[in-house]
């Protein structure tokens, strides 16, 4: 990952995960915990995959939007 | 009487003859939910009044020479999902106490119209969020084959009531794999068609962008009744020779993980469709390893959304598993959402380009046989891996692209538990899957 990429998944993810776990334990859900962390495994990869559009790039580079 | 895993062309032929009366079979089916129901569990409500009624209407339809199709008289079974004018809908789940269908969902309208029976409303697990049936209000379904195992879900007691003998077919839902996982599990055929072909209305949603209708049953055949009257689509035509079938294998990702058991059987109907004709061809999903990540940011925001107003007033009603799994949802950024649809664009085209110049997609159905009721996870080898994943694995792909595919039965294991494998086809093309299944469906059963 870039420097840049990094620094978002890094920040982002870890601080809501942190609010969110603060979050369900105080409204008394501290099962959440575990699932919760599982979650955020899982956004990472969504946040990782190169089909996320990028400002940057060249607009053709995107995916065909579906009609569907 | 019923003959034991007499399939509805079968039955449809006899009640066509006049050798054996709806409401014999009817009441027949009726005994078998009275007998095995206890052990089982497959039914929250049994409709036995109006089945009966249905079935003696049938009848007389016959002796007036009117025959409205290979369904008619026909005792089926539907997930308490699906709404029944003047039955409860419970979704399994407390949350729902009291509540009473006014009318039938469309597609349970169009079960009527072709004269099915309705037996029964079958057991799930609770509003469909889960692969197991373990968590009900009701209590969990049982495998017929072994008691200690769960049959799969969510349509756990759809596929229990079929495979007991207890109905001829079931209709379900299928949203990450809900008709094939149990199908599979409970060595059953399932049928999830394309999405958006079968009308949704009038049932308990999980997640509007996957949720589907479809079918277990007793053969492709029996699939293709129920698929015709559910889309009122027509018949369709000769299915072709296995010679002239080509399918796409995708490995990776898909046989990574898998009981050796399953990768065994799965192996040995390779070797049986190639030894017939039919071309298997290796093919690749590239960004397969995102399905799971994909399907779960779309199915969680989904959910929580249709369940936000309920879990504030009365959370305590619901399962504990699934109340957790649906307050999770709620933690979901949007952006996180947005993403998982964006990448599902990506998925259908990647199995859109997978799907040319081939008949369908070939892999195994369930990476594991029916697990033990309330197994969180299961040993692969030397790995323990989390269950429900595993058990979305295969099936939820198609979830979101939306292509249909259908489970047969592949054999079972040592230990007579029943696999499946599974065959994907084109988009908005569900006749000609069931034309290809039918002609792979001989081949890919276990010879021993």
């Amino acid at each position: 990952m870039s420097h840049r990429s990094a620094y978002n998944a890094a920040v982002t993810i870890t601080a809501w995960i942190e609010f969110a776990i603060a979050d369900a334990e105080a409204r008394g859900l501290p099962a959440l915990r575990d699932l919760l962390s599982g979650l955020a495994r899982s956004t990472a990869i969504l946040r990782a995959a190169d089909w996320n559009d990028d400002v940057s790039a060249p607009s053709d580079s995107r995916p065909a939007p579906d009609a569907r | 009487m019923p003959v034991e895993g007499e399939t509805i062309s079968a039955l449809a032929r006899r009640l066509r003859a006049g050798d054996v009366t709806s409401e014999a079979i009817t009441e027949a089916c009726l005994e078998s939910v009275a007998a095995q129901n206890d052990s089982l569990n497959a039914f929250i409500t049994v409709t036995a009044t109006s089945a009966r009624e249905q079935a003696r209407e049938a009848d007389r339809e016959f002796a007036q020479g009117r025959h409205r199709g290979p369904l008619h008289g026909v005792p089926i079974s539907l997930k308490d999902l699906l709404d029944v004018a003047g039955v409860p809908t419970t979704a399994a789940s407390r949350v729902r106490s009291g509540h009473v269908a006014s009318k039938d969902a469309p597609a349970v309208a169009r079960l009527r119209a072709a004269g099915a029976v309705f037996v029964g409303k079958c057991n799930l697990h609770e509003f469909a969020f889960g692969t197991t049936n373990d968590e009900s209000a009701f209590g969990p379904a049982h495998h017929p084959v072994d008691l200690l195992r769960s049959p799969g879900g969510s349509s756990g007691g759809s596929a229990v009531s079929v495979a007991a003998g207890m109905a001829y077919a079931s209709v379900g839902t299928d949203t990450g794999g809900s008709v094939r996982i149990p199908a599979a599990a409970c060595g059953l055929v399932g049928l999830k068609p394309s999405h958006d072909e079968i009308s949704t209305a009038g049932i308990v949603p999980l997640s509007f962008t996957m949720d589907h209708v479809g079918a277990l049953c007793r053969s492709v055949e029996d699939a293709a009744f129920l698929y015709d009257a559910l889309a009122a689509a027509q018949p369709g035509n000769a299915s072709p020779p296995a010679a002239h079938v080509r399918l796409g294998v995708p490995s990776d990702y898909f046989l990574a993980v898998l009981d050796p058991e399953v990768a065994s059987e799965f192996d040995r109907a390779c070797t049986r469709l190639r030894a017939a004709g039919v071309v298997l061809e290796d093919v690749a999903i590239p960004h397969a390893s995102t399905i799971a990540a994909i399907y779960l940011h779309i199915v969680l925001a989904e959910a929580a959304a249709y369940h936000a107003n309920t879990l504030d007033e009365r959370p305590g009603d619901y399962t504990d598993g699934v109340r957790l799994r649906l307050e999770l949802g709620r933690y979901v950024l949007a952006e996180d959402y947005v993403r998982a649809r964006r990448g599902r664009e990506v998925l259908r085209h990647e199995v859109d380009h997978v799907l040319a110049g081939r008949d369908g997609l070939l892999l195994p159905s369930l990476a594991v046989p029916a697990p033990l009721i309330g197994a969180t996870t299961i040993r692969i080898g030397s790995t323990e891996e989390p269950l429900r994943p595993l058990m979305l694995r295969l099936t939820q792909l198609f979830n979101l692209t939306g292509h249909p595919a259908i489970t047969m039965p592949c054999g079972r294991t040592a230990a007579g538990l029943p696999l499946g494998i599974q065959v994907a086809g084109h988009a908005s093309a569900t006749p000609a899957l069931l034309r290809v299944a039918r002609t792979i469906e001989p081949l890919v059963a276990s010879a021993g």
